[in-house]
């Protein structure tokens, strides 16, 4: 009946999920059998795509440059989409994504500004295999990475080649991937720990959770070759309770890894043993610094350890030396082992090496997960990626790493994005939210969240931080209630500086971040609020006499 | 406590060793079934793995995922998140508030509502959003939470959450 062989596949990231994916996939299933055409259409569920937006999201033959992709798809649209199919059927145009701007209808995955800049590396096979199936991870040459660094190469090659890959841990901080490995291979002992950190605790960022969702896969085998080359036996996935779906995903992942032989007592007849158990987190910020992470996992109060700290990678759980990485950097293992690390380093900037993955979210027209090679310039990304602030609004800032990054303004869009031009910036890498924000978004309402955020989250062991985070809430509270005395701005810079100084761990450390670099690009609006009291962007509630509704703001065609 | 709910704390128990290690995920599997940690459950908890109550209570107030009362039957999550800040979430919490009659933290003494509040529920491309029970509904307007928590149709989960 249909001669050529269509393959369809249906986002069941959380994202989807959220607006009826699962309906729509079973709808498509009974319609396909009702028809009799399983023959020629094959259908299945993928992981999230990033367009999140956009969803749900249907893509026809995504693989191939004139695949389809439907956006916003409901239960109604399934008759239509099965008989596109049919002789004679034309594709479902209500369904195409419109370019936000000239409302021109893209029809064709490939050719979306969204995802024609993006290169996708660590989301390869996001939105393209069914994470909850194996062979679709092993179709893709997936597990050929495990099989050449057990059988082909030394460990010490293996850590080798991740150093020279110029891989950069990402999970915030940036600390060189290779290093850590060789730290943890050096220390002495035969019990090691692998960990592999998905507590993404940062508001405003789900890049592990997508990658989790999406291609459990990719994170066993990163973390099964860090185990062989480290020397450690056991691994651990701490993964934020809030993350549902990625546990499960997770678990029919390990189950199955076990079940080809890429898990347990003897992998792949290599004679080396490794096996992963997951470990839900309990909902604390401060355990994404590792100290507190692997105390954790002993069944204790998540707080870092006093200084001076050992290094995780000499004393880590139980004592004994661990590797702990981020989910993304671990993705990132086995591409470097099959392709090299020169392949790897020859994409990003010279101390940001490979891609950045954010979460571009905001006050931005296209929302979504992205992937782009280290050093793109930040107006490619909200503008040419992001399709740019919606409703004609102007751009204000852009806010990346969440409680321990800043907000970076307008004149500084053509910075080439990595670790270390962030960090210049007064902000930082973090877990990779990018928030933007347009001229309806109040600066020392922004500062406040944050502090609000990390007064709470702060452990309390230490006194900068107990005390300091939760001052500087009082002070921006006052400000943004029309309470902000002159000296207020003077107060904050000091007290930033104290709490940034003298905290016990990163947390407090980077907690001043959003005050401090608010205050340095926008402090007309901090002056505004305390001298004139007046909130510029009318957001705080007590300093304009209405507040802009949330309808009025939808009706402006931001959606 | 009940004889049925030790019976099923036991049940539960006898999937661990008793090892100090294994607190959080016995927490966190007890609360899955219970809704939160009764005061009797974690006395038995403490014998089982022979550390003092104290020690449970300690790591208990500690991680934000653990209630020492119980939940009402649809436990309303509005996430604070940076994307679903910039979007108006704190006016769509001062919504709920009104719609259900309950503040932030609070449980409706019907037991019909828990109204709580989360870092980030990781949706934030459909910023802002909310959760109730496990259902996740996003791009909320203060319309669509007139219509989620309308006494009139009271499942109020009738809505599919899509913008």
């Amino acid at each position: 009946m249909i001669k050529k062989q269509y393959s369809l596949t249906v986002c069941q990231g959380t994202g989807c999920i959220s607006g009826g994916a699962e309906d729509i996939f079973s709808s498509l299933e009974d319609e396909i059998d009702r028809l009799n055409l399983g023959e020629g259409i094959r259908i299945k569920r993928t992981g999230c795509h990033g367009f999140c937006q956009r969803g749900p999201l249907v893509v026809v033959d995504p693989e191939t440059s004139s695949g389809l992709f439907y956006s916003k798809v409901a239960p109604g649209d399934v008759s239509d989409i099965i008989q596109s199919f049919l002789p004679g059927g034309k594709p479902v145009e209500r369904l195409f994504y419109r370019d936000p701007a000239s409302s021109k209808p893209i029809p064709n995955y490939h050719d979306i500004p969204f995802y024609r800049k993006q290169e996708r590396i660590v989301l390869r096979n996001c939105g393209h295999i069914d994470p909850e199936d194996i062979d679709d991870y092993l179709a893709t040459g997936g597990y050929q990475a495990l099989r050449k660094a057990l059988f082909e190469m030394t460990p010490e090659q293996i850590i080798a080649e991740v150093k020279q890959s110029g891989l950069r841990g990402l999970g915030g901080a940036g600390f060189p991937a290779g290093r850590k490995w060789e730290a943890t291979f050096r220390a002495g002992g035969n019990e090691k720990y692998v960990i592999c950190n998905a507590d993404e605790g940062d508001p405003g960022a789900f890049q592990d959770r997508s990658v989790l969702e999406a291609d459990p896969h990719s994170v066993l085998e990163g973390m099964v070759i860090a185990g062989y080359a480290v020397g450690a036996r056991r691994g651990f996935i701490y993964v934020r309770a809030e993350y549902p779906l990625a546990v499960k995903r997770l678990r029919i992942a390990i189950t199955q890894a076990r079940d080809k032989g890429f898990l347990g007592r003897d992998i792949l007849g290599s004679g080396f043993g490794f096996d992963i158990e997951i470990f839900r987190g309990a909902g604390a910020f401060v355990c994404g610094e590792s100290t507190a992470l692997v105390l954790s996992i002993e069944g204790k109060r998540g707080m870092p350890k006093p200084l001076p700290r050992p290094r995780t990678a000499e004393v880590g759980l139980w004592g004994k030396p661990t590797l702990l990485n981020n989910v993304k950097t671990f993705a990132n293992i086995p591409l470097i082992i099959v392709r090299g690390s020169e392949w790897f380093a020859s994409r990003g900037t010279e101390t940001s090496k490979g891609t950045a993955i954010f979460s571009l979210t905001g006050k931005v027209a296209n929302c979504g997960l992205i992937e782009v090679p280290m050093g793109t310039r930040l107006r490619e990304i909200i503008f040419d990626i992001g399709g740019g602030v919606p409703g004609g609004k102007a751009f204000k800032a852009v806010q990346t790493g969440g409680p321990s990054g800043g907000c970076i303004p307008a004149s500084l869009l053509d910075m080439p994005v990595d670790f270390d031009s962030l960090t210049a910036a007064g902000s930082m890498m973090g877990s990779g939210g990018m928030v933007v924000m347009d001229e309806d978004t109040c600066m020392v309402d922004v500062a406040r969240y944050f502090l609000d955020f990390t007064q709470r989250e702060s452990c309390g062991q230490c006194i900068p931080c107990r005390v300091g985070t939760k001052q500087m809430f009082s002070v921006l509270d006052d400000i943004t209630t029309g309470q902000g005395r002159p000296e207020d701005i003077d107060l904050l810079l000091e007290l930033g500086e104290s709490v940034a100084g003298t905290s016990l761990c990163a947390l407090g450390q980077t907690a001043p971040n959003p005050v401090l670099t608010t205050i340095r690009y926008f402090r007309d609006e901090y002056e505004a609020h305390i001298h004139e009291k007046r909130c510029p962007a009318g957001v705080c509630q007590a300093l304009v006499s209405k507040t802009p509704s949330l309808s009025k703001r939808e009706g402006e065609g931001d959606k | 406590m009940e004889e049925l709910e030790e019976q099923l704390l036991r049940e539960v128990l006898s999937f661990y060793r008793g090892k100090k290690n294994e607190l959080i995920p016995i927490l966190l599997e007890v609360q899955g079934n219970f809704s939160y940690l009764p005061e009797d459950a974690i006395q038995l908890i403490a014998s089982f793995l022979n550390i003092a109550e104290g020690e449970i209570y300690s790591v208990a107030s500690f991680y934000a995922q653990f209630r020492l009362l119980p939940l009402g039957r649809q436990c309303v999550t509005v996430c604070r998140g940076t994307a679903c800040h910039i979007r108006g979430s704190h006016q769509i919490l001062q919504e709920i508030e009104k719609a259900v009659g309950v503040k932030e933290g609070e449980t409706s003494s019907d037991m019909e509502y828990t109204l709580e509040t989360v870092a980030c529920i990781g949706c934030c491309a459909l910023a802002p959003c909310l959760r109730i029970n496990n259902n996740v509904h996003g791009e909320m307007t203060l319309e669509k939470v007139r219509g989620l928590f309308n006494p009139e149709s009271s499942s109020g989960l009738s809505l599919d959450g899509r913008g």
